[in-house]
């Protein structure tokens, strides 16, 4: 019993889900609005797109309901419970070891037939079943009329309509969960169908494990797998793990027997693909049944649109102007904030330091934590809050929109000349957000080749810290020299051609990669274009500008804080007659030179080695060191600081924004990557990798200018 | 032997077979490309491929090596 415990403890602990309470698995294919669901049912606040929090980090949420505590597993979206991904796996697992009391399968009403396969799958694993039908009302919109109840008669379990957005439907649907939860044994369901002369090996099958495991929920899929000769559900025979499940003592002889007379019954029959087949024949039966209408004319205004955001003419333009767009609004919209939250912030300073100089505190703490903590925590707000509110809610208008897999489904020629995945475009897209989210992001990607690819290149993506920097040079050095109006524009231009020259250091790199150390064959691409949705403006505005308000807060609060402080006590604490900071600058100055940097800005790379954001306020503090008591308030006393005093250039300012994009990945990230991977080798390579291609890059650019300049 | 890749924008077939193996057939599998199975082509990615597929409600793109496994009931529907 320990061995069985122990896999559904880990099963459910990589969920985080504890013992007590009611446990409620939430399954199906991506794109089903699973997510909005669950935040629905447990009241988070977390945005459901491709964005950090979602479904692929945690997914562990509860709710009461008459008294009782649910606890919701939100498992990665998925097609199928057959497939060998890491996603269908561990949702497999989660099904089948996991125990949970009730599932939940998300399905998309607009999709009814293709979504169908995964319901009758889990069927054929638990009979304590729930579908959710959500995205009725866009499935109106497309002309679509569904019979919810032929639908329950015809699978045997509660099917409720939903449309999760809207909170439609959701009573209702706890109404069922607490229902099946709450029944002492579910009737049994007819077995699949299979074609041919397969059905009868199968149910012979059947007959066996029933008879060997009589309590066990699963028999049905446990006899399709057998028949299918899958080796993983026969060590888990073996190893007695179906024993446990079922409840039954493992019999080593008896496990044999079963296996070997599934074995034989299997090699009578042709059963190749037997159960994928059966199960669409089925779900096309049932479809045809309660699914009425058809083609209507929003999907034809889809169907336009499409051929329009995909043409030859227009596809990528269309592309390219919508990212600019979105820095364009970034640049002009955040410069206001910016300089009122900044001059807001000083002001703040000034009183704390009265403050602290009428309580008589030393001079050395005062220094440390007001020109230390508390101006890095001012700095990456000020700096990072503003163009993040905007960035990220616009982003996420687009994904929400279904605009990002027509921007992949563009690309994925580009991927496959170089030997990358198509599919790289979206965890690509991630990365903006956080390369650490993007590293996870990439188990959408099935071939572990292909997936390694992407995540050594997703560095390559300016993250969530590497954007204001990246905004800040683009508006301070080069914006500045236009007229504001034009200005924004340029600046937006300048960043779409740093996004471009990520895509081309992506594309070398996964080339390289692909014909060196990670050689072979591509594996299958499939990818979903999902119907156009509208999004929910006003939603997605409050959500994801509560969600990056927060994070920035947060790793201001975690990282800046310290990294002021660290930054500080280097400026302020002497060896022989100069600080350690002009030490250390000094030692760095000859190494930053040689790719047009300084010292300044190597040492702030060092120190924000855990987390880009501090760059910038390290940078600040190193050379304000030098002058002290510039409150850096505007762009025009940011540029005497830069220019004027410390003697940046043009060049300065295009290196460092090549180095700010090309660098290695943050702390956390190789963190990531070392648990995605599992390899140390693969770690170095991803922090190594671009390190180099970094310096190499800086360092040709400086050398030809100042060879021709 | 016509196959998944050889359909015009517009043009409709029956899946007869799926030749590919291993986890390339699995995902086509799981996106409902099984025997018997009408799919129409209905978009073409800028630079040619790959090509998006109708099928079951659905819309689906695949690379054309990968629709090249994909053989079709010889007589042609319309979309």
């Amino acid at each position: 019993m320990a061995e069985l415990l122990e896999r559904r403890v880990t099963a459910r602990s990589r969920f985080g889900v504890s013992e007590s309470g009611i446990v409620v698995a939430l399954a199906g294919n991506p794109n089903t609005g699973k997510s909005t669901v669950f935040n629905a049912l447990t009241g988070l606040r977390q945005h459901t797109g491709n964005w950090p929090g979602k479904t692929v980090t945690r997914a562990e949420g509860s709710f009461r309901f008459q008294h009782r505590k649910y606890n919701l597993v939100d498992l990665p979206g998925t097609y199928s419970l057959l497939a060998r991904t890491t996603d269908e796996e561990i949702a497999r697992d989660f099904l089948l070891f996991g125990k949970p009391d009730v599932v939940v399968v998300v399905v998309d009403a607009t999709c009814l037939e293709r979504n169908l396969n995964l319901v009758l799958q889990v069927l054929r694993v638990t009979p304590n079943v729930v579908v959710c039908l959500n995205l009725m009302d866009e499935a109106e919109r497309h002309g679509l009329k569904i019979d919810p109840r032929a639908l329950e008669q015809e699978l045997g379990v509660p099917v409720v309509p939903t449309v999760a957005t809207k909170r439609r439907g959701l009573e209702r649907l706890v109404a069922a969960i607490a229902r099946v939860a709450s029944r002492e044994r579910a009737t049994p369901h007819p077995a699949i169908t299979l074609e041919g002369e397969a059905h009868g090996a199968f149910e012979q099958i059947l007959r066996e494990v029933r008879v060997t495991y009589p309590s066990l929920d699963a028999a049905e899929w446990v006899a399709l797998r057998l028949l299918e000769r899958d080796e993983a559900m026969a060590q888990a025979i073996r190893s007695g793990h179906i024993a446990r499940l079922a409840g039954v003592s493992h019999d080593v002889d008896t496990a044999q027997r079963l296996l070997e007379h599934a074995a034989a019954l299997a090699s009578s029959v042709e059963a190749a693909d037997a159960t994928v087949r059966a199960i669409f024949r089925e779900a096309e039966r049932i479809a045809s049944r309660v699914v009425h209408g058809s083609t209507a004319p929003t999907r034809k205004a889809d169907h336009a649109l499409d051929k329009i955001l995909t043409s030859k003419l227009f596809g990528f333009p269309v592309m390219l102007a919508l990212l600019a767009a979105v820095f364009w609004l970034t640049i002009a919209g955040a410069n206001v904030p910016s300089s009122l939250l900044a001059h807001w912030l000083f002001m703040i300073e000034e009183r704390l330091l009265a403050l602290m100089n009428a309580i008589g505190s030393p001079s050395w703490l005062t220094g440390f934590l007001i020109e230390g903590v508390y101006r890095g925590l001012a700095w990456v707000i000020s700096v990072m809050l503003p163009p993040m509110a905007i960035f990220f809610p616009a982003f996420t208008l687009l994904e929400d929109l279904g605009y990002l897999p027509r921007a992949a489904f563009n690309l994925d020629r580009v991927f496959q000349k170089v030997g990358g995945h198509g599919k790289m475009a979206l965890t690509m897209a991630m990365g903006f957000g956080c390369n650490a989210a993007g590293v996870i992001s990439t188990r959408i990607i099935d071939s572990p080749r292909e997936r390694l690819i992407a995540i050594i290149t997703n560095n390559f993506m300016p993250c969530n810290g590497r954007w204001p920097t990246l905004i800040m040079l683009a508006t301070v050095f080069i914006a500045a020299a236009f007229p504001p109006v034009v200005g924004a524009l340029v600046g937006a231009g300048t960043l779409v051609g740093v996004v471009l020259i990520g895509f081309i250091v992506t594309l070398i790199v996964t080339y390289g990669l692909s014909r060196t150390a990670l050689k072979g064959a591509a594996s299958a691409f499939a990818l979903e274009l999902p119907p156009y949705r509208k999004p929910q403006v006003l939603r997605v505005l409050y959500t994801s500008l509560i969600d990056r308000t927060i994070f920035v807060l947060w790793r201001a609060v975690v990282i800046a804080a310290p990294a002021g402080g660290l930054a500080w006590i280097l400026g302020n604490v002497s060896v022989g007659d100069r600080t350690l900071m002009s030490a250390i600058v000094d030692f760095l100055d000859p190494l930053g030179r040689l790719i047009g940097l300084d010292g300044v800005i190597i040492l702030a790379y060092i120190v924000a080695i855990p987390a880009n954001e501090v760059v910038v306020p390290t940078m600040l503090m190193a050379y304000l060191n030098y002058n002290k008591l510039i409150d850096v308030e505007s762009t025009e006393q940011l540029k005497q600081l830069l220019i004027v005093d410390h003697g940046w250039t043009v060049l300065t300012a295009v290196c460092l924004m090549l180095f700010s994009l090309l660098h290695n990945p943050c702390s956390t990230t190789l963190w990531t990557i070392f648990k995605e991977t599992g390899s140390k080798k693969w770690t170095l390579v991803s922090a190594f990798l671009p390190l180099g291609i970094a310096f190499l890059v800086c360092f040709l650019v400086a050398q030809t200018v100042r060879l021709f300049g | 032997m016509r196959t998944l890749a050889d359909l015009n924008l517009g043009e409709c077939g029956i899946v007869r077979q799926v030749q590919a193996s291993g986890l390339t057939r699995e995902r086509l599998q799981d996106l409902g490309l099984v025997p018997g199975t009408r799919v129409c082509a209905s978009l073409r990615s800028p630079l040619g491929q790959p090509v998006a597929y109708e099928v079951r409600g659905s819309l689906v793109a695949l690379r054309e090596e990968d629709a090249r496994t994909v053989l079709l009931e010889e007589e042609a529907t319309d979309g």
